[in-house]
This record gives structure tokens, C-alpha cells and sequence, in this order.
């Protein structure tokens, strides 16, 4: 271990990544590296090009420019050694619709060459973590979206991968099953492999991730842990303010003189203050009603909101 | 390095080739059945109705009674339906619809492992077939020569003629659009016109050389020609060249096709 740089053992660094698709540019230019055992979020909104990194760093998709290291290797000649190592779970699931929910975890273990011993076991064990047990025989197509997500997570851990990238994991689960798969996460990551994770859940990200970056428009414009990022852009607290219909320019002008900063919302205002309480009596004491308010600290959503003028809540 | 693959690429299409076993093994139900009767039924309607009507007008169709000499085109057809039908729609599906193999490309599977375990397969399958319809075809009476041990392989070529390049057209459409028209103006005419139900020579002069251009009167031609032990081994190498050709500059084209498809 080094005083600086290289102290880490990195998994996976990417640098001037582009990807080009015909004279789209969905990825502009993207740095980062990602260390082992570290959880790795990616925030932004939609089409923000997310998933083309995400392919991108599976192994899958290639670079249209910039250089790719995944655990050592070039992706474009060691594509097969990488993607053994690694477990995708894509944003759409891409299930075998017809065949059972056992049948699809077998299949996949195949692609990596897997004993059928060994993936009957796995089978049974992705099935009881899934809770899909009880369905192991119904026809893919018979389940709900959830227990099909919960399917493509199973799936991607299948070859044991020491890189899991997980694309919006948890969109289309319950709270409860998305508890489990945190938990389940958390666990894999005390055992050492590496996380990579989209994710439109603000609460999933500050949860999951040690370190993350926001994207907009296919390049990154903000890097670091949650709480840091959250302390560099945002106010230690907000006040969100409710005014019936809609909010009148006077009011907006009014309020500013209240808050750092203030983001009106086609529902909502937000003002954002390091005391939420002080503040709050304050705009009550100059005469403006709100119908509702409510103070809470900053989280990811004000600093994503800062950063791209657009909440993630679609 | 002890992270690369212990298995050699040559072999990783084989896990793809699985995957297309098991799942016709899970959703052949009733496709045997009907694959067993709907030849029978085709020779029985066609060779005794049909068949009629030839011996009443001229008796024989270059020395076999019209039910014999209509028997071996039905591998034929039978093997081109199956090479067609497992490509256009089951492909865009794969690629496009449900994308079973964008999640097989995100395996140590490479594009070209995809295609040539999903082509292996296919050809499997077309072989088994050409198995029992040989046996079918000998129960009329109408394989005479040694040869006809070889129509099962024909039967697969043919299958492999239409599969790779169907396959490779259909990774890279977006939609099924223009599928329909091809059933219609390129199949169901090449089913009817390859010399199917009777020999090229019906055909007039000028209208021979076209339909040697089309890639199905190749493979009637040569189960035809190993069934009864006839025609000069020349001409039947010319035939498997033909339909050889085809099938390598369509397993060409698909490596690109699924390549761009999957990781462009
Ligand atoms: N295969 C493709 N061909 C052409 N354009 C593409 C392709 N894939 C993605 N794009 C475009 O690239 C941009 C980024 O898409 P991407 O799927 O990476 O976004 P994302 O951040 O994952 O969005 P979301 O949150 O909606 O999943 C979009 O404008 C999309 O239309
Ligand atoms: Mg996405």
C-alpha cells in the first residue's frame, strides 16, 4: 500500500470512455475507477447514458472511444475471461419467457460452463434467496414484475461473480424485497465483490453506495460519497412548502429572501436553509400560508436536483 | 493468468446449442405429432389424388409412379419451412423482444457462439427430422438406392442454407414489417415453383435457368436425385455447392449482423 493513488486495488478504471451510437453521442468522455469491494453508484436522469456505461463496463458493449481496464484485462480481448467474473442484472430483464423459473437459472449457469451438479445446487440456493422457491416450476411468463426482477438478480449471481452491475435493481419491487436486496448486497460486499449500481431511489443510493457519481447528458458532473456530495451542493436542511394550485412568481420572490436557494416545483417549493426550523417560523412571520410544510435534511434528490435542474422522480 | 476461461472458444457454442435443446425439449408438444402426420397426410393426398390423375394421363413421372416421385421433395420443403421458421420471428424475438441474447451476450458467450449454438441446433433438429421422414419416405417405396442414407445430411444442408442467412437479416431489422412480404413473395413462390410437385422439365426453355436460381430447386433436386440413385454425382456436388455457398455467406453475414446487434 501507497501513501497515494494506486493504494486501492482497483477492479475496473475507465477513462475518456465515449459511446457513439451512429452520430449520437450517448457517452461523452467519462473518468472514473472503481475499487474492489467498494459499492458504485450511478445517479441521473433519464437517458442520462447510464446504461450505455453500464454495458459498456459489462464487457459487452464496446467503447466507441477511451480505454476500458476490468480487473486488469482489455474487454475487447479478454471479453469472455471478463464476463465469467462479472453478474449482470440488465435494466430490462431478458428472461426466457417460457421456460421455468429453474430452467432459467440453469441456462444462464451454462453460459458459464457450469456442472450441472454444481447449478442444480446453485439453483436451489438462488431460489430460496429469490423466495422463488415455491415457483421454481411456474412458466416465467406467470409471474408478476417483481418476482421476474427478483429472477434477474438471482440469475446474474449465478457464476458467483466477483463484479455484480446491477441496473436499477430494485425498480418494480416491493418494499420488502427490496430490503432483502439490500441486505443481500451488503452481504456480498463484506465477502469482497465489487458493486455497481443505477438507481432512481435516492434512499438506495445514500443506503448502498460508498462512493457515486451523477450523470446528465453523458458525462459525469459530480463525483463522491453521499454525505459529501450532499454537504458540497446542497443546504444542511429544506423546507418543502405546498401553496394549493400552483406557486405566483410574488411568492417565489418572497420566499427567496428566506433561503439559500429556492426550486420551484410544478407541486412543490423547496427552500434551502441550515435551520429549517428558523427559517420555516420565518416565512409563516412575513405572511405567506402554505397549505403544507414540511422540514427535512438534504438528501441525493436536492443535490441531483442542483445538478441537473431535474428531480429523479419520474 | 488463472482468471481466463479454462474452456477454448471453439467450444462455448455448444452452451448455446443447450440452451435451444432444452427449450424445444420444454415446448415441442404436439410439433411431433404433426410433424409425423402432416407428411403422411401430404403424400396420401397428394400421391393417391394427384397421383391418380398422372397414371390416368401418362402413367409415370420420369419412371416413378407421381406418389414415389413426389415423396423425397417433401424433406425438401419440410427442411426449408424448418430452416425459415426457426429464423424471421424466433430471432427478432431474441434480439429484440424478450433479448434472451443480449442476457447471453452479457456470458463469456461472444455474439458468434450465440449464432453458431442456435444454427447448430437448428441443423440438430432438421437432421432428426430428415431421420424420420427418411424412414417415411421409405415406407412409400420411394428411396431405391443407397444414397438415401445421405438425405438426412441434405436435408440439414438445406436447413442450414435458409437458417444462416434468415438469421443474419433478421438480427438486424427493427421490426417484423417486412417479414410477412418475404412469406409471401419469396417462400410460398419458392415453394410452389421449385420443382416441387414435379420436374424442371415442365417448366418451358427460358424459364429453366430461373428456376435454377432459386436456392429450394437445389435441395429438390438432391433428395430427389439421392432417393432414386440417379443423376450424374457432378451435377448433385454443384447442388451442395449452391446451397453450401448460401449457408457460409449467410453464417458470414450473421456474424456481423449479431455482432453489430449485441455489442454496437
Ligand atoms: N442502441 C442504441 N441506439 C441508439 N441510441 C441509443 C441506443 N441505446 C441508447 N441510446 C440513446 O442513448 C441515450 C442514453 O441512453 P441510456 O439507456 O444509456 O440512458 P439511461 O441513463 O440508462 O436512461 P434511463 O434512466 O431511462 O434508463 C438515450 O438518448 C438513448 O436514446
Ligand atoms: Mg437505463
Amino acid at each position: 500500500m501507497t501513501a497515494q493513488g494506486g493504494a486501492r486495488d482497483i477492479v475496473l478504471e475507465a477513462r475518456g470512455l465515449v459511446k457513439r451510437f451512429g452520430a449520437f453521442e450517448a457517452v461523452r468522455g467519462v473518468d472514473f475507477a472503481i475499487a474492489r469491494g467498494e459499492c458504485f453508484g450511478f445517479l441521473g436522469p433519464n437517458g442520462a447514458g447510464k446504461t450505455s456505461t453500464m454495458r459498456m463496463i459489462s464487457a459487452v458493449s464496446r467503447p466507441t472511444e477511451g480505454s476500458l481496464t476490468i480487473f486488469g484485462l482489455d474487454p475487447r480481448t479478454h471479453g469472455p475471461a471478463i464476463r465469467g467474473r462479472i453478474g449482470v442484472v440488465p435494466q430490462d430483464d431478458s428472461l426466457e419467457l417460457e421456460l421455468s423459473v429453474r430452467l432459467n437459472i440453469e441456462i444462464y449457469g451454462r453460459y458459464f460452463d457450469l456442472p450441472r451438479r454444481v447449478l442444480r445446487e446453485r439453483a436451489d440456493e438462488l431460489l430460496e434467496f429469490a423466495r422463488l422457491t415455491e415457483r421454481a416450476n411456474s412458466k416465467v411468463d406467470d409471474l408478476s414484475g417483481g418476482m421476474k426482477r427478483r429472477l434477474t438478480i438471482a440469475r446474474a449471481l449465478v457464476n458467483r461473480p466477483d463484479l455484480l452491475i446491477l441496473d436499477e435493481p430494485t425498480t418494480g419491487l416491493d418494499p420488502q424485497a427490496r430490503h432483502l436486496l439490500w441486505e443481500r448486497l451488503y452481504r456480498l460486499k463484506r465477502e469482497g465483490v465489487t458493486l455497481i449500481i443505477t438507481t432512481h431511489y435516492m434512499d438506495e443510493a445514500e443506503q448502498l453506495c460508498d462512493r457515486l457519481v451523477v450523470m446528465d447528458n453523458g458525462t459525469i458532473v459530480a463525483e463522491g460519497a453521499p454525505r459529501e456530495l450532499i454537504e458540497r451542493h446542497s443546504s444542511r436542511e429544506v423546507i418543502e412548502l405546498r401553496f394549493g394550485t400552483d406557486t405566483p412568481e410574488q411568492i417565489r420572490v418572497a420566499l427567496a429572501t428566506h433561503a439559500e436557494r429556492v426550486e420551484v416545483l410544478p407541486d412543490r417549493v423547496l427552500l434551502y436553509v441550515e435551520d429549517g426550523d428558523v427559517a420555516l417560523r420565518a416565512v409563516h412571520g412575513s405572511g405567506l400560508t402554505p397549505v403544507s410544510s414540511l422540514v427535512r435534511r438534504s438528501s441525493l434528490e436536492d443535490v441531483f436536483l442542483r445538478l441537473t435542474g431535474r428531480t429523479l422522480v419520474d | 493468468m488463472s482468471s481466463v476461461e479454462p474452456t477454448l472458444g471453439w467450444a462455448r457454442w455448444r452452451r448455446s446449442w443447450w440452451y435451444h435443446a432444452v427449450f424445444y425439449a420444454q415446448t415441442w408438444r404436439g410439433s411431433v405429432v404433426s410433424s409425423v402426420l402432416f407428411p403422411v397426410f401430404y403424400l396420401a393426398s397428394l400421391g393417391i389424388g394427384v397421383g391418380h390423375l398422372v397414371a390416368h394421363h401418362h402413367g409415370l413421372v420420369e419412371g416413378q409412379t407421381y406418389l414415389r416421385y413426389i415423396a423425397p421433395s417433401l424433406l425438401a420443403t419440410t427442411t426449408f419451412q424448418l430452416g425459415e421458421g426457426e429464423s424471421l420471428w424466433p430471432v427478432l424475438a431474441s434480439v429484440k423482444w424478450i433479448r434472451v441474447y443480449h442476457a447471453a451476450a452479457a456470458t463469456p458467450l461472444e455474439p458468434r457462439d450465440i449464432l453458431y449454438g442456435k444454427l447448430s441446433w437448428v441443423v440438430t433438429r432438421s437432421f432428426l427430422t430428415g431421420v424420420v421422414y427418411t424412414a417415411i419416405i421409405a415406407a412409400f417405396g420411394a428411396v431405391e438406392s443407397w444414397w438415401g442414407l445421405t438425405l438426412p445430411f441434405i436435408g440439414a444442408l438445406i436447413t442450414l442454407a435458409f437458417a444462416a442467412p434468415l438469421t443474419a437479416y433478421a438480427a438486424r431489422v427493427e421490426s417484423d414489417a417486412s417479414f410477412t412480404m418475404i412469406y409471401r413473395f419469396a417462400f410460398v413462390p419458392m415453394f410452389l415453383f421449385s420443382a416441387t410437385f414435379y420436374p424442371i422439365s415442365a417448366y418451358p426453355g427460358f424459364l429453366r435457368p430461373v428456376v435454377q436460381l432459386v436456392p429450394l430447386y437445389h435441395g429438390v433436386a438432391l433428395v430427389r436425385a439421392a432417393a432414386f440413385g440417379q443423376g450424374s454425382v457432378l451435377v448433385q456436388l454443384t447442388h451442395v455447392a449452391v446451397l453450401g455457398a448460401i449457408a457460409l455467406a449467410g453464417v458470414a453475414w450473421g456474424r456481423v449482423t449479431l455482432r453489430r446487434r449485441l455489442v454496437d
